[in-house]
């Protein structure tokens, strides 16, 4: 997903370019009808797929949400239950709450220590030098492979008990454990595998410190600010709003875990749930237990809690994210 | 002064080194002998054993070539689906004035962040309703939303995209006589590739390394994908099994690496220009 970030976060820090070309078309006399018939024509595939694929099984998805449904006996046999499966999830799966747990514990970590990297990497390149675009190249690359399956397994085996890490533990005498499998460890390993991913957010910082003006830095240096002083009163306020969109899209991301965890516990979550990630829960409540309903109830809970966190960020944004084209 | 600026280059390249050593270590052990692939933390192999690719490649029931096969036809699908269908929306919301669609663009912009784990039990069971789950060709649900422009981020780019597209081409065209459709055929389309390859590109290596859907979707070893067929080497383990599991770890990902050599500039720097008016 982290390619996601580059596009959208570049993208948005400017003003929408539309500027001088609206007044433009104002000015200019009213267009004649085709418009609005070729608009809805060419609109027709994503509406389409916004109603079928989108909004219709979102409601069906509430729907089954207060039901018993299981795919394997027809839908005669499916009851409604009302409440019964969140109060279930609420107060009789111990399973939910430790997802729960998991995944904010490594959204919570993974994801400042992931953006704390990739800012830090970003300012070593940013005053540019020969080689920087290879070395820049070089760190996206984790953030195009580290969230396929085949790179989990790799990293799987390099923190087992014969792995590579252990391996190198051993020059200093210290004698490593089998990390993967140690409840308390097994789950470090998978925030190590994201925040090895710290190329996609790093190329937005890089993008974002091109638009820092010059002349600032000049003023501040005139002004007798040393490099940590203007990290802080130039650099990290005309950013903010570049670390802004990396939080909402990381932490997003964050949540939405699934691959490295179900290749490090073979699909259970283990062990002893230490990596049941919240979509690894449903996975495993919906398609191999079946109780689809059950499943639904979860992807709703999960849909809210994204959006309050994602609202939360939003909120506190106001009192540290500085636009430098508004009024301020 | 001297002394901070020998330490960034020293910093940097250590830290390409420990960003890398996983993948030359997985490149490397995909070539040594079952005993040595995982206490051995070299990079080199000390008995050079090429074996593991074979063995791997005919490791299960069904050659892995068909797996890879799947894939690729999965994901060249997907290319060409998310291209024709993101890039009909984003001349509507680019360029098209009609109504509600400020509405609508702010629902496409919703969806951007709509996570996909919580559309899959609906979808599944959907797509099972419409028979496409299973049966000789169970790709159908990986595949139709993609021709629907759901995967709103592309959408999004090319519209942005073609915000960079000067009006007076539009014009231009539409006094020489072309309706919206002409000006689609004959400007915006034209003008549009840099966007379109973009969105192959990322289409084809995120399809490619998708895993959940995949899973959800594919149950019949013969139709599984590269990433679902991987899976099998967990389950079917032992130390027999890590030589080749690790050889067809890196055959699976050589696809990405080379988009990624052949299109570093446009994957890093390119598609920011086609989003950033800077």
């Amino acid at each position: 997903m982290s390619p996601v970030a580059v596009t959208t976060a570049r993208s948005s820090p400017p003003r929408p370019p539309a500027g001088p070309a609206a007044h433009r078309r104002r000015a200019r006399p009213a267009r004649r009808g085709t418009d609005g018939t070729a608009g809805y024509v060419f609109l027709s595939p994503w509406l389409l797929g916004l109603a079928a694929i989108t909004a219709i099984p979102m409601l069906m998805s509430l729907y089954l949400s207060f039901t018993n449904y299981d795919v394997l006996s027809d839908w005669e046999s499916t009851r409604w239950v009302g409440l019964d499966n969140y109060r279930q999830m609420f107060t009789a799966d111990p399973a939910f709450w430790h997802a729960v747990r998991v995944t904010v514990v490594f959204a919570l970590i993974a994801t400042p220590l992931k953006l704390a990297a990739a800012l830090g990497v970003a300012l070593l390149l940013n005053r540019g030098f020969r080689g920087a675009g290879l070395f820049r190249g070089l760190f996206y690359l984790p953030s195009l492979l580290g969230g396929s399956v085949a790179l989990a397994i790799v990293w799987v085996n390099m923190f087992n008990r014969d792995g590579a890490f252990n391996s190198f533990l051993s020059w200093f005498g210290i004698t490593g454990k089998a990390w993967v499998n140690d409840p308390d460890w097994a789950l470090g390993t998978l925030i190590l595998l994201a925040v090895w991913q710290f190329g996609a957010p790093m190329v937005i910082f890089l993008a974002g410190l091109k638009q820092v003006p010059v002349e600032l830095y000049e003023a501040a240096s005139v002004d007798g600010a040393g490099p940590v002083r203007q990290f802080f009163a130039v650099t990290l306020p005309i950013l903010s709003p570049v670390i802004f969109f990396n939080l909402v899209l990381e932490t997003i991301n964050g949540f939405q875990g699934f691959t490295s965890a179900f290749v490090l516990s073979g699909g259970t979550g283990g062990p002893v749930d230490s990596t049941l990630m919240y979509t690894l829960h449903l996975y495993i409540k919906g398609f191999t237990e079946y109780q689809m309903g059950y499943a639904s109830a979860m992807a709703w809970v999960f849909l809210l809690s994204i959006g309050l966190v994602t609202a939360v960020i939003f909120r506190t944004g106001r009192f540290w994210v500085h636009y430098s084209d508004g009024d301020d | 002064m001297p002394l901070r600026r020998l330490s960034r280059p020293v910093v940097l390249v250590l830290l390409a080194a420990i960003v890398l050593y996983p993948l030359l270590w997985m490149l490397g052990s995909s070539f040594k002998a079952p005993e040595e692939v995982l206490n051995n933390m070299s990079v080199f192999p000390e008995a050079f054993t090429p074996g593991n690719y074979t063995d791997g490649w005919g490791h299960f029931d069904v050659a892995f070539g068909r797996f890879f096969l799947n894939s690729a036809m999965v994901a060249v699908l997907t290319v060409v689906a998310n291209g024709v269908s993101c890039l009909l929306a984003a001349y509507a919301f680019a360029r098209l004035k009609f109504r509600l669609r400020g509405f609508w663009f702010a629902i496409m912009i919703g969806t951007l962040l709509l996570p996909g784990h919580v559309l899959i039990v609906p979808q599944f069971v959907m797509f099972k309703t419409f028979g496409w789950v299973g049966g000789e060709w169970p790709y159908a649900p990986l595949i139709v939303p993609q021709l629907l422009a759901t995967e709103a981020f592309f959408v999004f780019l090319m519209v942005q995209f073609m915000r960079g597209i000067p009006r007076e081409l539009d014009d231009a065209a539409k006094i020489d006589g072309c309706t919206a459709y002409g000006v689609f055929r004959h400007v915006i389309l034209p003008l549009s590739r840099p966007a379109l390859v973009s969105t192959a590109i990322f289409s084809f290596i995120w399809t490619w390394n998708d895993f959940f859907r995949q899973l959800v979707y594919l149950s019949d070893l013969e139709k599984y994908t590269a990433p679902v067929a991987l899976t099998l080497f967990i389950d079917s383990s032992g130390q027999s099994a890590v030589g080749p599991m690790f050889a067809m770890s890196v055959l699976s990902l050589a696809p990405v690496f080379l988009f990624f050599v052949a299109f570093q500039r446009l994957l890093v720097e390119g598609i920011n220009t086609s989003g950033l008016k800077g």
